[in-house]
């Protein structure tokens, strides 16, 4: 009935989503099999992609050539630039995207790629022989040939779904949960564990009063995640926002007693940037509000999506204190808040490329991972769709360093580190924040996709070569045109900033802070006519590395210099036993993990600085 | 560099190198390693040091293969990890003498040892994890410190008083980015930011701590290695008389001082434990020929690298006007002047103190008016000389940093933390802030350990209500 895959994707999230499309992409045949084809790109919790740190992974995952970003652009309801007033780095794009059109949409661009089938059943085993995965078997007892599997099983594995003081097996509200594949991982050798997330009540937005609450709208501008030229809606639908208080935080309080949470039901861990309101109430008691965004769901449902109440105490409890949020007062509720508890399989079980180190062209990606988030599900999905197409042609894998993307910076992360709570990305935790910002994940990321056979990127590879051909004139203009002060004074006086003595090269003055190119177009006209040549895209991303060179030339020495540790190869049968410097922890952690380089070793959790020294010392450096 | 042979047993003389006379009675002959008890027990008649505990102490005699004795010893046993190596290690006493010490290490390594290569017993006990990167730089400072003052700052070093100042540091800074990363991260989510003043505040105070910190490298390099002092004057100030009065009373008993060459430094003193490397000089004067004129030259640059020049002078011939006339002449900003006006014996108390009020406003205010005939006076010349280095005593007991190292991190830390200052005042955006204030926390981390992103996050969810 099936012909021979070389890879199925289990599950149709967005991890599984973007695994089928990269490795259909690269020349696979794939069947993405999911317990039901209703709910592909299913947007489970918020109807929103993109934030802080998130929407530069959405960027690169379209930089690579994924499908996230195109997606969100053609089914957002809102679009905003979030950080505006940070610096570049912190620019993070943001859309809320209409939820039954994002799926649609999703579906359909994997129905139009023809290396692509589709099997809805529940899949309850793999097929492994010597150590490599063989295909899967699934619930009606079939057996589905393949070279590699990616398993992308969200939060389904043994999902238990609480609501106050009822539990009940489910993936998802209203979907089953799925058994059998945690039992034989852990069979084959697998250390599996247990997570926790939770999801708001939905509401009738018919029955809310807007005008109880701040409005929050769109950016005017609109914007964009892909880049190609998607078709983005010309209108725009605004969120809004509202607050609790004592007497909701009074109300909430008196279903502690039947809270999964607190009654220790749930025993898997829980988000910490990502609590729940009876949390957020419990540990931070000294606050008396807390901040909710009332955010549509879709261009025309009603259902509204009340983010920042995620909760699982008991429904009628819930219900009675969303009804004393100011707009709230009559709403209708569609379904409670709830809690689930899955099993997830801690990362460092897997190669930098997402491989399990037990079983061969066996791929993990997503929840399953113990991360959290669309953003960070996709991209795993993405690099592990790769990896199974190269495995299984027997080329090189590909791993993305730390320096080069944030998704390479998450998976760096989680083989390394492991994870104790769902692993959300922040800026923070990039050391190259300045150089791996949004706008040019393109210039990072599209080349290297392209050079390992990525099709359907030339549109993506075209816009590259425009930018940096433009960034590269822009940016020898400003070193050639000579500006002198008559021209300029008046311009630098009203912005605050000292005028000028003599003539300077234009570089020079946009160097200074809260100068910018655009602005310098009214008092400039030579600038003026030679940036009508260039669109806003180019002249940003002009603008930004003039006026960050002097942080990003000092970010890449700090690559290079972190890069050579990366280059000291450990050797793979050292014997971490015998090095008796080593704090126990390290030495545990080092076996278990076997670091391929200095660089992995360093950034392993529990390996100290001072053990970094005694492995350089021990290889006589 | 010591990768192959972490598994020798090695071997070296832990006590200087016996001299002509100035050796000591006994000398420390130190082996380490895994077989070290067993070497040592090879040569060893006495108790069998196999089936000796840790930390005793046995006396025995050293023999050849031929059971000629060598010496009479006392051996101290240390079993790992419980010993400065953390390995097995023993300590032989012997007698003092180049020859016994040859034969003795001759026949430790004919036994198996191997002698051990500068720094390596450290680097052993670093590599054990018996200590951090300061404290082992420390260690090779008390091997080195030359004098009581040098002694105690080593020790207090190696108990981990910078280390410990470091860390609190740290744990400010992480605080203080960790408020950035916040608003960073979490700015579209309902926190309270910290206010600008509040931070500005607290970023003055981690950067008082560092310049406090830095203000102590004058300080603990004057007492780890010396302080350069130089001698000058014109001639028959009387400098001879005073520096040889001063040697009567503060004569360093040191046999060498390394880096140095014995044309330079003439003579050193101990003044409380701290060291002054005294430069005599040729006397000042007016050059009238090509000698002479190399000799000023050469008095000239020797007072360029000096940190306090003595100056001498006959206050019966010399006015204040001529005496500034000579200091205008090596004048630098961080060089210290201790002007002694010479020959008091021979003057009234009154005249004397008009020349030292002409100096001070001139801004030269230690001065004293002296006899070098008189020992009180000397005193005086000594106190005077210990005050100028050690403003203030309560330093000695504070953290004190005295390596180069860690002088420069801590100069590119604040460097980072000045351009974060001005950031706050508007000119930069908080990105680059935080970027400066990561580069702060790398720097710091050069002195003693570590900076991970880890830390900054978990110190954003353990004070503030983070999620939507």
């Amino acid at each position: 009935m099936f012909p021979q895959y070389d890879l199925i994707v289990v599950g149709a999230g967005h991890a599984g989503c973007e695994a089928a499309v990269a490795a259909a992409n690269m020349g696979s045949r794939v069947l993405l099999a999911t317990m039901n084809m209703q709910t592909i790109a299913q947007m489970s919790c918020n109807p929103a992609m993109g934030g802080v740190a998130k929407g530069q992974i959405v960027r690169e995952i379209d930089a690579l050539g994924g499908y996230s970003a195109i997606v969100t652009d053609e089914t957002r309801v809102q679009f905003r630039m979030l950080n505006r007033s940070k610096g570049p780095a912190m620019w993070s794009p943001r859309a809320q995207s209409d939820r039954m059109q994002f799926a649609w949409k999703w579906r359909l661009m994997l129905e139009a790629n023809p290396n692509i089938d589709f099997w809805q059943e529940m899949i309850t085993g793999l097929v492994v022989k010597g150590g490599q995965v063989r295909g899967v078997r699934t619930g009606l007892g079939l057996e589905i040939e393949s070279k590699a599997v990616v398993l992308t099983n969200g939060t389904f594995l043994n999902g238990i779904i609480h609501i106050g003081e009822k539990q009940f097996g489910g993936g998802r509200a209203g979907e089953r949960a799925a058994t059998g594949l945690t039992e034989q991982l852990l069979e084959l050798g697998f250390e599996s564990g247990r997570m926790k997330t939770g999801t708001p009540p939905r509401v009738d937005g018919r029955s809310l009063n807007y005008e109880r609450m701040e409005v929050q709208e769109g950016d005017p501008e609109g914007g964009r995640f892909s880049f190609t030229p998607t078709r983005t809606p010309e209108k725009q639908i605004p969120c809004h926002v509202t607050y609790t208080n004592a007497k909701v935080h009074e109300v909430l309080r008196t279903g502690f007693d039947r809270s999964p949470m607190f009654t220790g039901r749930i025993r898997g861990m829980g988000p910490r940037y990502c609590p729940s309101i009876e949390d957020k109430i419990d540990r931070f008691a000294q606050r008396d509000s807390h901040q909710l965004f009332v955010e549509p769901e879709g261009w025309d449902t009603c259902e509204v999506y009340v983010n920042g109440f995620s909760s699982s105490l008991p429904e009628e409890v819930q219900y009675k204190a969303l009804h004393l949020i100011p707009g709230f007062e009559n709403a209708k509720m569609f379904r409670p808040g709830y809690a689930i508890e899955y099993d997830f399989f801690q990362p460092t079980q897997l190669q930098a490329w997402l491989e399990t180190k037990r079983i061969k062209n066996l791929f993990f990606a997503g929840q399953i991972n113990g991360t959290t988030g669309y953003e960070e599900a996709a991209a795993q999905g993405l690099i592990a769709g790769i990896n199974a197409h190269l495995a299984i042609h027997d080329q090189e894998p590909f791993v993305l360093k730390r320096s080069d993307a944030y998704i390479g910076v998450l998976i760096d992360d989680l083989v390394n580190k492991g994870t104790k709570e769902p692993y959300r990305m922040f800026t923070s935790r990039a050391e190259y924040r300045i150089l791996l910002r949004q706008d040019n994940a393109d210039l990072r990321l599209t080349p290297l996709a392209e050079s390992i056979g990525m099709q359907g990127l030339e549109q993506r590879m075209q816009r590259v070569r425009e930018k940096e051909e433009a960034r590269d004139a822009i940016m020898q203009f400003t070193r050639e045109l000579s500006v002198a002060p008559e021209q300029i004074n008046t311009f630098l006086q009203s912005k605050g900033s000292a005028p000028l003595k003599q003539k300077v090269k234009l570089h020079n003055i946009l160097s200074r802070p809260h100068i910018e190119m655009q602005a310098l177009c009214s008092v400039l006209p030579e600038l003026n006519r030679f940036l009508q040549a260039y669109d806003e895209e180019c002249i940003s991303l002009a603008t930004i590395d003039l006026k960050y060179s002097g942080y990003i030339e000092k970010e890449r020495e700090l690559v290079e210099k972190m890069n050579r540790l990366e280059r000291v190869a450990l050797p793979e049968n050292l014997e971490y036993q015998k090095l008796r410097g080593l704090s126990a922890e390290a030495r545990e952690k080092l076996l278990a993990i076997r670091p391929r380089t200095l660089g992995q070793a360093s950034r392993i959790s529990g390996v100290s600085p001072a053990d970094i020294s005694v492995l350089l010392v021990y290889l006589g450096r | 560099m010591f990768a192959d042979g972490l598994e020798d047993t090695i071997v070296a003389l832990a006590t200087p190198q016996p001299a002509g006379s100035s050796s000591g009675a006994i000398a420390v002959i130190r082996l380490s390693g895994a077989r070290a008890i067993a070497i040592a027990e090879s040569r060893f008649k006495g108790k069998k040091l196999s089936e000796q505990p840790s930390h005793s102490l046995h006396f025995g005699l050293v023999c050849d293969a031929s059971g000629g004795v060598v010496d009479e010893v006392l051996v101290s046993v240390f079993r790992a990890p419980h010993s400065y190596t953390g390995e097995d290690s023993v300590e032989i006493s012997c007698h003092a003498s180049p020859y016994i010490i040859r034969r003795v290490l001759d026949l430790l390594m004919e036994s198996g040892a191997r002698m051990a290569r500068p720094g390596e017993f450290s680097m052993r006990a670093f590599y054990h994890g018996k200590m951090d990167l300061a404290r082992a730089e420390a260690v090779a400072d008390l091997i080195a410190a030359r004098s009581k003052a040098a002694h105690e700052l080593a020790l207090r070093q190696m108990r981990g008083g910078v280390s410990s100042e470091i860390s609190s540091l740290r744990e400010e800074l992480i605080h203080f980015a960790g408020m950035l990363e916040l608003e960073l991260d979490f700015g579209e989510e309902d926190v309270e930011f910290a206010d600008r003043s509040a931070l500005r505040q607290m970023l003055d105070r981690v950067r008082a701590r560092i310049a406090g910190l830095m203000e102590t490298f004058t300080l603990g390099q004057a007492i780890k290695e010396g302080v350069h002092t130089v001698l000058a004057g014109r001639p028959n100030a009387g400098k001879s008389t005073l520096l040889n009065a001063l040697l009567q009373e503060e004569r360093a008993i040191v046999s060498d001082i390394p880096g140095t060459t014995r044309d330079t430094i003439e003579e050193v003193l101990d003044i409380r434990g701290v060291l002054f490397r005294l430069m005599d000089t040729a006397g000042l004067r007016e050059a009238d020929d090509r000698i002479e004129a190399l000799g000023v030259e050469r008095t000239l640059q020797k007072i360029a690298t000096a940190r306090v020049l003595v100056y001498v002078y006959d206050q019966t011939v010399l006015s204040a006007e001529e005496v500034l006339a000579d200091l205008q002449r090596f004048a630098r900003p961080d060089l210290q002047v201790l002007i002694l006006a010479n020959k008091a014996d021979l003057l009234g108390d009154s005249a004397a103190v008009e020349t030292g009020s002409r100096l001070a406003k001139a801004g030269y205010s230690h001065w004293l008016s002296i006899s070098a005939h008189r020992v009180e006076d000397i005193k005086w010349v000594s106190d005077a000389l210990y005050s100028l280095v050690v403003e203030d005593e309560r330093l000695l007991e504070s953290p004190m940093i005295s390596s180069l190292r860690h002088l420069q991190a801590l100069r590119s830390a604040e460097t980072h933390l000045a351009k974060a200052e001005e950031g706050l005042r508007g000119n930069l955006t908080s990105d680059l802030i935080a970027w400066e204030l990561r580069q702060t926390l790398h720097h710091l981390g050069e002195i003693t350990g570590e900076i991970t992103t880890d830390d900054l996050l978990d110190n954003i969810f353990s004070n503030f209500c983070i999620g939507k």
